[in-house]
């Protein structure tokens, strides 16, 4: 598609939008801050009716004031709580615009898609128990460049994805809309329905295109709903239908069909001739295709050549892990309780109530007759001053364990094995100040043996390092099962595991302690891929005075770090290996 | 609150239906968590669950739900005043209350009542979720994306059946037994093994693959939205059938036996799948009985055990990192191996 047209449609999307905000979910805008994005957020402005609310979602948002909790001002003037509507509450009816939504936080996205599913915020907070109407279409600015991707979740309940990265602001003619004509629209949007034949059509081609969530075709029926309003169809037509597939099921389609498989039996599916086909203008006109083919085709018409090339039947994973939501984070505002400071109330900060009215509770007499002077009525029941506030501080458990899985082989004792030692020694001593608890597996001869399981005592760790003997063949595969297993039961403590390999790489002894390189080398690898598969963080430090390619494919293997340290004495390497842990 | 889509409406999903099924029959098998896909309606299901139950019997007024008929099990307040004289009672629907994420954890347990602090200056407590969830159904959407120090929390009352306050000067105790359920997406984070275990069951959702199935779904989701009450009296006969359904079953619960040897098989299976201690068999016999109870049978038997072996056991089995996607595979091997 030219550029023009990616911009036609996208004015279009906008027009749908306005016409049913919270029906079509909304919009995810795939474009970098610019005159193109801002020319289309105006028209956009421009579209919806004059009283619609539009607020702004920034990206560290704290969650307090996205969902709603106590109004601590209201609250103290008033002697009784006072709730305070967060922003999603006070979108209902209008629209939430969530800038950078590539980066959004897990939590911030689980309420807005939460409140998407259930039209309202529920709040649990801050001593207050409420229920709020929150009905609001979405736009999700996306600035992602490549393989940034707003969350999936989202995705999935925004029925419109433009991309507009590709188009100049030369295509991007202004167009001028009349609103009243959208208004007009949303007036006569009730009385349209989709009827079976349609619905049908819609899933089935959704599933032709590999597209799983069911929500694909409920937004594109709405779509054609929008469409036809816009129109002012009385019904919904075939051209509703295939700009609805246009603009909600091809961004999303995984495959798309070929001549034999994944269409339904009696509709088959376009023949190679039609795909090639450029001209889609006369195919959607042939009304005497069957439904889901002018969807298909449609669909077909909106996705570029190449992609659709790359669209095999083997389908292509549009989707992304996030990843980050496993991740632990330090937080001052959530986690266990860890005392309670006087404080200013900052965003996020927690009033703790018990100890602020504590504090404020010996000067009430003097307060009241220093306020006396003023009007008896309007004067607060407890006079609570800005000193008097109390916070409460949390801390959350981030503790990690650190695994040193150590080679006391024959080959790495005779290179390095006392500089690794000390190492290890000094890294043991940083990890003592984080409150980090270590654990040390040594492997060497046939078998590994935990030397230290995980513990805070450095004392005992540094007399086990010491006791640590050298010689003998290297079972690296058992020494990474070892490193495995004590990281999967560390993580079931809810903790989180860290290994550091320190290791020449050159494994010589298989699993059941027989010899043999290759055998050793088989078993060390498929170890390796455990380690991966867990998504434990892994550092292999290779010690051989010739780091060589044994060392790196291991690393490769089990998604390590890879840090190779031919000469390098205890201080560097334990240095190295800090920063590479984070 | 809005209203919600009939539990006979929805199509497919049989294992999660009949999970939620039986955990309404037999609440102490420990709730149901479904993880899966996008807009496979996990959350609509248990939310429909919520409209179908039956309601319960408490004590008119108490906050925590307490049933008039267990005198033994009274809070504190109930236990006051029956001392007095009779307590009234009322009927209520069983309460399925949402956790939301970024609850606080004073909403959870309960703290200092707010208004009656800054007001009159008085220490009263306010119950929490908890109390409120009382004999009914606690509900955590994305229940993996939840606070560590919330699940901590829940871990602990759900063990113990009791919520124990000590927080802002307060000290109460007040029973709080609930059935868990938990939804969430597998893509975005896992869930902790411990709460992972103390689901009874787990169940695994897929978007339904079979066209026919699909194209029902949308269907009558769009004849749901636009005309929810017209959609909801038109399903209105078949809900009333399930419900009675769900009552029966409880009534029967207690009468229906388990044979030794489906004792023996149960606890064969469980071995050939390695799972970690007695729950998974406990549970495995309790979650048979209560669909025994539901198909109106005497006697649990193999078939039981054969349909709701999935559910009960796939979420025990030793983690294996590189057969991720194997545990339901796994856990069909055992079922043909030992229940030939």
């Amino acid at each position: 598609m030219t550029g023009a047209a990616v911009w036609s449609d996208a004015v279009t999307a906008a027009r749908l939008f306005a016409v049913d905000r919270s029906g079509t979910g909304g919009v995810l805008l795939r474009s970098r801050a610019g005159p193109v994005r801002d020319r289309w957020l105006a028209l956009l402005r421009a579209e919806l009716p004059p009283s619609c609310n539009v607020k702004q979602v920034p990206l560290n948002i704290a969650e307090g004031r996205l969902l709603g909790g106590l109004d601590l001002n209201a609250t103290l003037l008033a002697g009784r709580p006072v709730a305070e509507r967060g922003l999603l509450a006070e979108a209902d009816g209008g629209v939430i615009m969530l800038a950078m939504a590539e980066r959004l936080s897990a939590a911030t996205t689980v309420h807005v898609t939460a409140a998407i599913d259930a039209g309202e915020t529920i709040v649990e907070r801050d001593g207050l128990s409420l229920r709020m109407p929150a009905r609001f279409g979405v736009i999700a600015l996306d600035e992602g460049v490549e393989d940034e991707f707003a969350p999936a979740s989202l995705r999935d309940r925004l029925a419109l994805h433009l991309d507009l990265n590709a188009i100049g602001i030369r295509d991007a003619e202004e167009f001028t809309l009349d609103a009243g004509e959208t208004a007009a629209a949303r007036a006569r949007l009730p009385s349209l329905k989709p009827d079976a034949a349609q619905i049908e059509a819609v899933c089935t081609a959704a599933t032709a295109l590999g597209i799983a969530s069911l929500r694909a075709p409920l937004l594109a029926l709405r779509i054609a709903c929008s469409s036809a309003a816009l129109t002012g169809h009385s019904s919904v037509e075939r051209e509703d239908l295939a700009l609805a597939a246009r603009l909600v099921l091809a961004p999303r389609a995984l495959v798309f069909p070929a001549a034999d498989e994944a269409a339904p039996p009696e509709q088959p599916p376009p023949t190679e001739d039609e795909a090639n086909e450029p001209g889609a203008e006369d195919q959607i006109s042939d009304t005497d295709r069957a439904l889901d083919e002018v969807i298909l085709a449609a669909v077909q018409a909106a996705i570029p050549d190449d992609v659709l090339a790359a669209l095999g039947a083997a389908g292509r994973s549009r989707s992304r892990s996030s990843g980050k939501a496993g991740a632990l984070q330090k937080s001052s505002k959530r986690g266990r309780p860890a005392g309670v400071l006087r404080g200013a109330l900052r965003a996020g900060a927690r009033l703790n109530l018990i100890e602020t009215l504590r504090a404020a509770a010996p000067w009430q007499p003097l307060r009241c007759r220093e306020a006396s002077g003023s009007r008896e009525e309007s004067r607060p029941r407890i006079l609570i001053r800005k000193d008097d506030f109390r916070i409460s501080r949390f801390r959350q458990r981030t503790e990690t364990v650190t695994i040193f899985l150590v080679d006391a082989s024959g080959s790495a004792a005779l290179h390095r094995l006392a500089e690794a030692k000390g190492a290890v020694e000094l890294l043991l001593a940083d990890c003592y100040v984080r409150r980090d608890q270590v654990a040390l597996i040594a492997f060497r001869g046939s078998a590994a043996d935990m030397l230290l399981p995980p513990t805070r005592s450095l004392a005992r760790a540094k007399r086990s390092l010491a006791g640590l003997p050298g010689g003998g063949g290297t079972p690296l595969a058992a020494g990474l099962d070892a490193a495995f297993m004590l990281s999967d039961s560390v993580r079931r403590k809810g903790q989180t595991p860290t290994v550091i390999v320190l290791t020449d790489g050159r494994a010589n002894i298989a699993r059941d302690g027989g010899q043999g390189r290759p055998r050793a080398e088989d078993d060390a690898m498929s170890a390796a891929r455990q380690l991966r598969a867990a998504g434990v963080a892994v550092v292999l430090v290779d010690t051989s005075p010739r780091p060589g390619a044994s060392g790196e494919a291991i690393a490769k293997e089990m998604g390590a770090r890879y840090l190779p340290l031919p000469h390098a004495d205890a201080a560097t390497l334990s240095k190295a290996v800090l920063a590479s842990v984070g | 609150m809005a209203t919600a889509f009939p539990f006979s409406a929805i199509v497919g999903q049989d294992e999660m239906k009949l999970a939620l099924l039986i955990a309404a029959v037999d609440p102490k098998i420990g709730g149901v968590l479904a993880f899966g896909d996008r807009g496979s309606g996990k959350s609509t299901a248990v939310r429909a669950l919520a409209a179908l139950l039956p309601k319960m019997k408490v004590v008119a007024a108490c906050r925590y739900n307490c049933d008039p008929d267990r005198p033994a099990e009274f809070c504190e307040e109930c236990r006051v005043s029956a001392a007095k004289g009779a307590l009234k009672s009322a009927q209520v629907p069983v309460p399925v209350v949402d956790l939301p994420l970024g609850a606080t954890e004073d909403r959870v347990v309960g703290a200092l009542d707010l208004e009656r602090a800054l007001a009159r200056g008085e220490k009263a407590f306010e119950p929490g979720l908890l109390a409120r969830a009382h004999r009914g159904f606690l509900y955590i959407d994305e229940a993996n994306l939840l606070e560590d120090h919330l699940v901590d929390l829940l871990l602990d009352v759900a063990a113990s059946g009791e919520n124990v306050v000590e927080r802002e000067g307060l000290s109460i105790r007040h029973p709080a037994r609930f059935v868990l359920v938990g939804t969430g997406n597998p893509e975005e984070g896992e869930l902790r093994p411990q709460l992972l275990d103390r689901f009874g069951m787990s169940v695994e959702v897929k978007t339904p693959d079979n066209l026919a199935d699909r194209i029902e779904v949308v269907r009558r989701r769009d004849a749901f939205e636009s005309d929810s009450d017209a959609f909801v009296t038109k399903w209105a006969k078949d809900e009333a059938k399930l419900r009675r359904k769900i009552m029966i079953a409880r009534e029967k619960l207690s009468s229906v036996s388990v044979p030794d040897v489906t004792l023996e098989r149960a606890a064969k299976l469980c071995m050939a799948l390695g799972t970690d201690g007695l729950r998974g068999e406990l549970t495995l016999m309790r979650a048979a009985r209560a669909l025994a109870a539901l198909d109106s049978a005497k006697t649990v038997t193999d078939d039981h055990l054969r349909r709701i072996a999935p559910s009960a056991l796939r979420h025990r089995l030793r983690r294996n990192p590189l057969d991720d996607a194997g545990s339901s595979v796994r856990v069909d091997r055992a079922i043909s191996e030992v229940l030939r």
